[in-house]
Parts: structure tokens; sequence; C-alpha cells
């Protein structure tokens, strides 16, 4: 087995891993600080790539989509939040679990009805068609744009989280709800732009992969599966968790794929199984928390 | 506690005798109207995988079983009774096909079944109708089916099968000492197809460099490409369906391999094909079993688009959906010919049957009940040689259905 090829792999890795972080991160921010599984999660990434799709057509291109969508899809998150959600703060984990379970379905049968159950083309944006010579070999020019946007909403996501006012708000508010709302911090608006931005992460997801596969009403599905291990392995709520626990998957998917393909799906389920063995909170999980 | 449980169990009881009751009662008043209709009806089963990744090809199956059983109603049925088709949801599970066929049969009291649409679910299905002695016409490619381990004389086979296909696909693309590439779902049709397609490379004189077997139903194929890139073929044939043929190709063209090799699939799939765009699946080519561009050079092909559009506003059949009318039109035609829905008569009657519904001749030939039948080889168009948004394919060959395309009856562990 040469280098190059392991190299190439490890670049497949880190760009499918992008993605599955930028899914993630919306489910576990949602999970830490509003403590709402989140199961349409994967139904609203799929309502992202539909956003993006008919926004990018409607301008006439592909930036306006990228950018509008998970804008859109997020506020439509926190009407969400706003009319539904919010009820069922302070119940048991069960309820908004099932609440959003059913929302899924009621989206997924949405998109059928309004735009079908076929797939429907998402082009490449015209600038990011074709491949780049890595050295090692051809990489697709739109999987390393996917890579650096996501490094980049990383970083915007860190830097307001930890050195920002607001940031530190919403810290607080993941720890101790109560106080904040002694020390007159409205609450709820906090978990409504939460509840907002976790959504928008999950459409961002879509948009992101609407031109690396087929865009269809079920295209969410698999990918709720896939951010809930990310979850589970880098601990319920953890951000920094997420985005290891996303990038691990990705490479570990990617190397498997390399030597035993058809163990390619599996072998994500495999990793959580063995980290859960090891440490039940997952790798960057409180004790207790989940 | 102990008392409230004994209260709980006591109304119970007195409601479960009331309900019985009333519904003894009910069934008493429906029941001359229910058997009347269950002698006077022909009921066709026909399970289909509406929601799940093969969707689309389903959703056409449906439609064109529909109109099959709907030009035959105009005409005044079968011996004066009414065709009913009963679609049932089977999401693609060999499971969930399984029992939705014997609700069919034990509830529903169907005459026949037809349908199914992946090759591991229709071996589920042909279980339950031969143990039930139920026809069962199959639409989906398998292999299998027409060996003697799951034949019965119940089981037929409308679809094209692997064999057929894959040689057909391979006469087209393959030359001696090509090298070829395989990437294949890891399931009953994915393995069925590559040992379609080596076995016509053993013919040909084609070498394999390499088979990657990929996950069924897996959204991501961007791991596999560099591999398959290393492997330096100059064909790589993909041998998945639906969404994951949409899904491969999709990403094959992103990394940049239709400039080193030629991309060649078993079934080349109409819906798949409109989901991702002119430009990834141009050059691409795979066979099929109908296409509607036919209608230029074959007579029935017209008569079916036209009966097609007419029903359905003007849109086209497709591929899969052509199985679904052609399944269901055999059956009706031989129901027609055996005078009812005697098993015995309608088998007898399917097995003599000569039918031309979609592109041509087709018969059931007698030792596994394969549909002898033509194969098409098509290849996907550049956007700008399309003549209208339905232009998808060129024709490039149109083999006419002889025995010799199949295996031989003896090969196939039947009696001859």
């Amino acid at each position: 087995m040469d280098l190059s090829l392991i190299i190439m792999q490890l670049f497949s890795g880190i760009a499918l891993g992008a993605v599955l972080v930028i899914t993630a991160l919306g489910l576990t921010i949602v999970f830490g600080m509003l403590g709402v599984v989140n199961f349409a999660h994967g139904a609203l990434f799929m309502i992202g790539a539909y956003a993006g799709l008919y926004l990018a057509s409607l301008t006439g291109s592909f930036w306006w989509g990228l950018l509008l969508a998970p804008l859109l899809v997020g506020a439509f998150g926190m009407l969400i939040e706003f009319v539904l959600v919010r009820r069922l703060y302070g119940r048991s984990i069960d309820d908004p679990l099932l609440l959003t379970f059913g929302l899924s379905y009621i989206l997924v049968e949405g998109v059928r009805i309004v735009f079908g159950s076929d797939g429907i083309p998402f082009p490449t944006p015209s600038q990011l068609i074709g491949v780049v010579d890595l050295g090692v070999g051809f990489f697709p020019k739109y999987r390393l744009f996917v890579i650096a946007l996501v490094a980049v909403v990383l970083v915007a996501l860190w830097l307001t989280l930890e050195k920002t006012r607001v940031g530190l708000i919403v810290r607080a508010g993941a720890r101790d709800p109560q106080i904040m709302r002694v020390l007159g911090v409205d609450i709820g608006k906090v978990w409504l732009a939460i509840f907002g931005l976790g959504v928008g992460l999950a459409a961002l997801g879509g948009v992101l992969a609407g031109p690396m596969r087929s865009v269809n009403p079920e295209m969410g599905t698999l990918v709720l599966a896939e951010a809930f291990v990310v979850t589970v392995i880098g601990g319920l709520g953890s951000i920094v968790g997420a985005v290891i626990a996303g990038l691990m998957v990705g490479i570990c998917i990617s190397m498997v794929a390399l030597f035993a393909p058809e163990m390619a799906t599996i072998v994500m389920f495999a990793l959580m199984a063995a980290v859960l063995l090891v440490r039940p909170q997952g790798l960057f999980g409180l004790k207790g928390r989940a | 506690m102990a008392r409230r449980d004994t209260k709980l169990r006591r109304t119970g009881v007195s409601r479960r005798t009331a309900l019985m009751g009333m519904s003894a009662g009910l069934a008493s008043l429906a029941m001359p109207r229910l058997g009347r209709a269950a002698d006077d009806t022909i009921r066709i089963g026909f399970p289909t995988p509406l929601t799940g990744p093969f969707a689309a090809e389903a959703r056409d199956q449906v439609k064109c079983a529909e109109l099959a059983v709907k030009l035959v109603n105009d005409k005044g049925g079968i011996g004066g009774r009414k065709v009913e088709l009963l679609v049932r949801d089977d999401k693609l599970n060999a499971g969930e096909a399984a029992t939705r066929t014997l609700e069919l049969i034990e509830k529903d009291k169907v005459h026949a079944i037809v349908g199914a649409l992946s090759s591991a679910v229709q071996l589920a299905v042909n279980e339950v109708t031969r143990a039930r002695g139920v026809i069962y016409v199959s639409i989906s490619q398998s292999d299998t089916i027409n060996e003697v381990k799951d034949f019965s004389k119940y089981t037929f086979h409308e679809a094209l099968n692997p064999h057929m296909t894959t040689a057909a696909v391979a006469r087209q693309t393959l030359k001696k000492g090509m090298k070829v590439a395989h990437l294949v779902a890891d399931y009953a049709y994915g393995h069925e197809m590559l040992r379609g397609f080596k076995r016509a490379q053993a013919t040909i004189g084609a070498e394999s460099v390499g088979e990657i077997l990929h996950p069924f139903g897996a959204p991501d194929y961007s791991t596999f490409m560099p591999r398959l890139m290393s492997l330096r073929p100059d064909v790589l044939c993909i041998s998945n369906f639906g969404r994951d043929q949409a899904n491969a190709i999709k990403q094959a063209v992103d990394f940049g391999i239709k400039q080193q090799m030629k991309i060649v699939v078993p079934v080349i799939l109409h819906n798949q094909r409109l989901a991702v765009g002119p430009d990834v699946f141009e050059g691409v080519v795979g066979g099929a079993n109908y296409y509607w561009g036919l209608e230029t050079q074959n007579k029935t092909a017209a008569e079916f688009n036209a009966a097609f559009r007419a029903a359905n506003g003007g849109a086209i059949p497709t591929d899969y959906g052509a199985y679904g009318y052609s399944g269901v039109g055999s059956l009706l035609q031989a129901m027609q010919a055996a005078g009812g829905t005697d098993t015995d008569k309608v088998i007898a009657a399917l097995e003599a049957l000569k039918y031309d519904l979609t592109k041509g001749p087709q018969q059931y030939r007698k030792c596994d009940h394969q549909s002898v039948q033509s194969v098409l080889v098509l290849e996907s168009k550049k956007k700008s040689a399309m003549a209208n948004d339905n232009d998808l394919f060129t024709i490039v060959a149109s083999d006419a259905g002889t025995e010799d395309l199949l295996r031989s009856c003896s090969e196939l562990g039947h009696a001859t």
C-alpha cells in the first residue's frame, strides 16, 4: 500500500468528517444547553439542502443559497422552539424527543408533497468544479472548500462562545439557568437563539452536502444516525468532543474503506461501542450528564 | 393496587364481550356484500418499496401497473370481472415484504402477486408465494430466482436478469485486454451483477484489476475513489441501484474519474439520471429493459408511451415503470386466456403466452419461467445533444430477445 494513497484517504476522511462535525455540532449544542434531543435534526439538514437549492436557483448563485438557507432555516428553527419546544422545557427528556421525532415525519412528508420523492440535481458551483493536484493525487475542489468553510465556522463559533459577552451568557445559562434569571438575564431569549443556531448548523450541513450527494427527502435519515454517533463518541453536549469525534469518525470510515470497504458503515458504530465501553460519558462528556 | 387491577380486568372483559357481540352483528350484516365482492373482483397484490432509496423507481412501477389494470378494466375486465390492484409498501425490507405478502394472500385473498424491486426482497416474496401456492410475477432483476433452488412452478420472472444485462453491456463496452475495476453494492443485486460482468469479461478477454464492495445505501463514496483511481483501469463498472447509483457516479465524476476511465453500469436508471443531471451522467453506458425513445423504431413502444401519456398528463414511462406494466399486463393476458383465476390454468397460460406489451415479443421460458426479451444498451447524452428534457439516452444497441441471452436450463439445474 503506497503512502500517497493513505494521504489521499486521509483527505477524503477529513472532508467526510467536516460535514459530520457541522451536523453533530448543532445536535450537541442544543442538547448541551437546552437538554433537548432534537430528533428532527436530520430532517432539518434535508430542509437546509432543499432551501439552499431553491434559493440558489432563485438568485442564480450557489453562494446566496449557502448564506441564506442556514439563516432562513435557523429562523424556522426559532419558530419551532417558540411555538412547540418551549412548552416542554422542564419536563422529562422524552417529551421533546417525541415532539421532534413527530416533527421529522411531518417535514419529510411535507417535502415529498411539495418537491416529490425523486432526487433533485444540486449542481456544484461552477468555481469549484474540478480537481486540485495535491501532489499525491487529485482531490475535488469542492471538498477542499467544505473543509475550509467548516474550519472557518468552527473558529467563529469558538470565538463567539469563549471571547464575547454573549458567549459568556450562553455558557453560564447552560450551567445554571436559575441563577441567570436571578441576575436579570432573559434566558428564554438565549434558548431561542441557541435552538435557532443548532438548526441553522443542520441546514448549513445540508447545503454543503447538496453538491456531493443527490438531494432527496430521505437524505437526513442516515445523517441523523451519524450525527448521534458522533455526539455520543464526543460526549453529549461537548462542542470540542463533536469536532474531535466528527473528524475521528470521518478518518476511521475512510481508512477502513481502504482495507475492508464493505465495513465502511459499520465501523462508526463499532467505534462508538468501543468508546462507550471505556468512557461511558464519551470522550469529552461530563460524568453523570448523559 | 390489587383491587384496582381486578376492577380493571373486570371492565376489560365486559367491554371485550360487548365488542365481540357488536362486531359479530356487524359482520353478519356486512358479510353478504363482502362475499359477493370477493367472488367478482380479480385482486392483484403489488408489494414495492414506496419509501427508501428506490422510491422513485417504485412509484413508476405502481403508475404503470395501474395503467395495465385500467386498460383491461376499460375493456370490461376479464370475463366480466373487474381487476383491482392492491399496492403495499415493502419498505425495501425482506421481512416487511414477507409480512405484507402474507397479508395480501391471507387477508385480502389476492389471486396473484406482482412486484418487488430489490433482488433480496423479491426472494422473500417468492418464499411466501411458493409456500402458499400463489402465482408471483417478479419485476426485479435476479439470477437466483431462475435457479432451481428458488424456483417453483408459481414463480415467474418478467424482469431482465443480471446475466442478460451485464453480457449485453460488456459486449458494447469491453474489449480484449482491457483492465476493469468494480465498485459493487454489498448485497444480492451487486454480487449477481459482479458475477455477470466477470463471466462476460472471461468470454471477451478483459481483466479484473480490483473489486470494492460498498455498504448498501451508503451516501458517500469519496473514500473509495482514491483506491479506484490507483488501480488505473480502462473501465469502472459501478454495480449498484437507485440513489446509490446517482451518488456513486456523481462522486466519481467529482474526483475526475471520467478523465481517466469509462464508467459503465449494469442498469442505467432513468430517474437517477434525472436526479443528478446530464453533466454527471454524460458518457455513462448501461443496460436497460426499456427506454421511451424506443418509440421511433418500435410500434409497441409508441403505443405504450401513448397510453401512459394519456393517463399521466403527458409524462413518459420509465424503465422500471415498464416492468410494472409488462408484469401485470402479461399476467392479465394469461388470466384472459385461462378464462379466470384458476392457478394451474393461469400457469399453463403464462407458459404458453406470447406477449408484446412494451418493446417487442416476449415469452416465459418453460423451464425457469424467465421472460425471454430484448436488452437495450444506452449511453447518457451530453446536455448540448439533448433535444428536450426527456431526451436522456442514445440507444447504442438493442439485442433481440432470444434464448441465447439466457443461461441454459441445465446450467440452472432444471431437468431438460
